[in-house]
């Protein structure tokens, strides 16, 4: 096939997978909770379970006024959706999804530094956010937002080295190439904490305190409305889609399964990812808001500890196997 | 380090027919230019931090473009996700105000100049003389990989690692330090 026919097509599915995946998470949210919560949530639109209700959503978020407040820094509080949604489409194009060079949008050599990197990017979004709505409940929300991003960007760093030590290599497709079904219980506690420190990031519940809506109204984004409110919510939709897939190709395997490996590959990606999506979503509706000294507490004294040992293992399991 | 390139000496190839690559990185190396510029002259000092990530991305556009991927992206995990946050995170807890900071300047304007001016010519003038007749092949194989960067740094690179290794940790005990002596001295006036 054409080379630039071939890299236009990846990046058409890599956009149409970033399009469709975040709503079918923010639907699957929705039906989720109303039913672990004992009640039914919007029935009627679509017919099917409500399924037009997200298309309704989407309409009433496009038709409302665009409001920036009037001591807002407007340019950076118009900019800060796009700067907190894009990251999270150019890491999707790094995640590969099946065996092979054809299942990955671009094959990047430093994969996992990549990724990171450009998430870390995202949260900048929010702090520009935070500062430029000129409200004290967004500035506070920026502030927690920064101070949570600096404890948990560590421990999520340090789960990942302890993958890339254990592969030889820092290229995702190379990790994957490399893994064993033993990688499982070797690598369990730094999955954990990638997990847990990757919520963190962002912003879900348990760790919500930034945009807790009983204290500080909704953060950051307290001030924002119509579209550029729905793109803050997009980027949480499509970074719940990144951390799940990254998760799934880090630690449990990505497109290795017990069977059909070939083939369907990609099955097994996405099939692990929406259970840890559901996962995701299952937290949110069980746990209570965790405290922000609680917050900072859990990351320095038990994650990053936790990432570290898990280093040490790893380093000490990959000589030994040598 | 634009001046890299059109200093060096007559025996790389010549300037005359730039590729596309060498348009670029001049290009990305303006750009990066005058976001640092727009950083120490703009009087809102958020706006300042947020120049700084346009400044630091470009550098790490011009690593990409040399083929050190592993730096570049280890550029933009440091600097743009960890210190401007830091950055960011002092300016809100000191509530940097939106619009222009009157007070930004200081009366060491004139000295800061000098010193930037000397800095930058020092490192300039290194670093053109350390690799004037260094030409990067950009058609062969990448030589700025992962495999390589650790290669180099763990083979040629160790001692100055480590010596930086042992500085970060001085600096880290230096914190540690400054932070418990405020403690007590709290305590004390209590």
């Amino acid at each position: 096939m054409n080379d630039a026919l071939d890299v236009a097509l990846r990046l058409v599915v890599v956009f149409a997978v970033f399009l469709v995946l975040p709503l079918v998470v923010g639907q699957t949210e929705h039906k989720v909770m109303a039913h672990m919560q004992g009640r039914l949530g919007p029935m009627y639109a679509g017919g099917f379970h409500g399924w037009a209700q997200l298309v309704a959503d989407g309409v009433k978020f496009a038709q409302k006024e665009d409001v920036v407040p009037a001591n807002a820094d407007r340019r950076i509080f118009q900019l800060a959706p796009a700067v907190a949604l894009l990251p999270y489409l150019l890491v999707l194009v790094a995640i590969p999804i099946g065996p092979g060079e054809g299942a990955v949008g671009v094959v990047v050599n430093a994969g996992i530094f990549f990724v990171l990197a450009v998430m870390g990017v995202g949260v900048l979004g929010s702090l520009m956010a935070g500062w430029a709505s000129a409200n004290k409940f967004s500035l506070l929300g920026g502030l927690r937002t920064a101070a949570q991003l600096l404890a948990y960007e560590l421990p999520m760093l340090l789960a990942a080295a302890s993958v890339a030590m254990a592969a030889g290599t820092v290229s995702l497709p190379g990790i994957l190439d490399a893994f064993e079904w033993w990688w499982l219980p070797w690598q369990i506690v730094g999955a954990l904490v990638f997990f847990v420190a990757g919520l963190a990031e962002l912003q879900r519940p348990p760790f919500d305190m930034p945009v807790a809506d009983s204290e500080i109204i909704f953060g950051a984004y307290t001030e924002y409305t119509g579209l550029r409110f729905a793109l803050f919510l997009l980027a949480e939709y499509a970074g719940i889609v990144v951390l799940c897939g990254l998760t799934t190709v880090l630690f449990l395997g990505g497109w290795h399964g017990p069977f059909g490996a070939d083939g369907l590959g990609w099955v097994w990606t996405l099939l692990k990812t929406a259970v840890l999506a559901f996962v995701v979503i299952w937290l949110r509706v069980s746990y209570p808001r965790l405290r922000e000294d609680q917050l900072q507490k859990l990351a320095w004294t038990t994650l990053v500890p936790l990432a570290l040992a898990q280093i040490a293992l790893t380093g000490v399991v990959k000589v030994v196997i040598q | 380090m634009t001046s890299v390139l059109s200093l060096a000496g007559p025996a790389g190839p010549g300037f005359l027919s730039p590729t596309g690559t060498e348009i670029a990185f001049l290009l990305v190396g303006v750009v990066t230019l005058a976001a640092a510029v727009v950083t120490v002259t703009t009087r809102q000092l958020v706006h300042a931090a947020l120049w700084l990530v346009v400044a630091l991305g470009g550098i790490a556009v011009e690593y990409l473009l040399l083929t050190a991927e592993f730096i570049a992206w280890v550029q933009v995990l440091i600097y743009v996700g960890s210190v401007v946050v830091l950055l960011l995170f002092g300016l809100m807890l000191t509530k940097a105000p939106i619009g222009r900071s009157p007070d930004a300047d200081s009366g060491n304007r004139p000295a800061a100049l000098v010193v930037a001016a000397a800095a930058a010519a020092a490192l300039v003038w290194v670093v053109v003389d350390a690799f004037r007749t260094t030409w990067i092949d950009l058609d062969g194989p990448a030589q700025g990989t992962t495999r390589v960067s650790g290669e180099m740094l763990f083979r040629n690179w160790v001692l100055p690692f480590e010596a930086l290794s042992v500085l970060l940790l001085a600096a880290l005990v230096g914190a540690i330090v400054l932070s418990r002596k405020g403690d007590e001295d709290a305590e004390g006036k209590r």
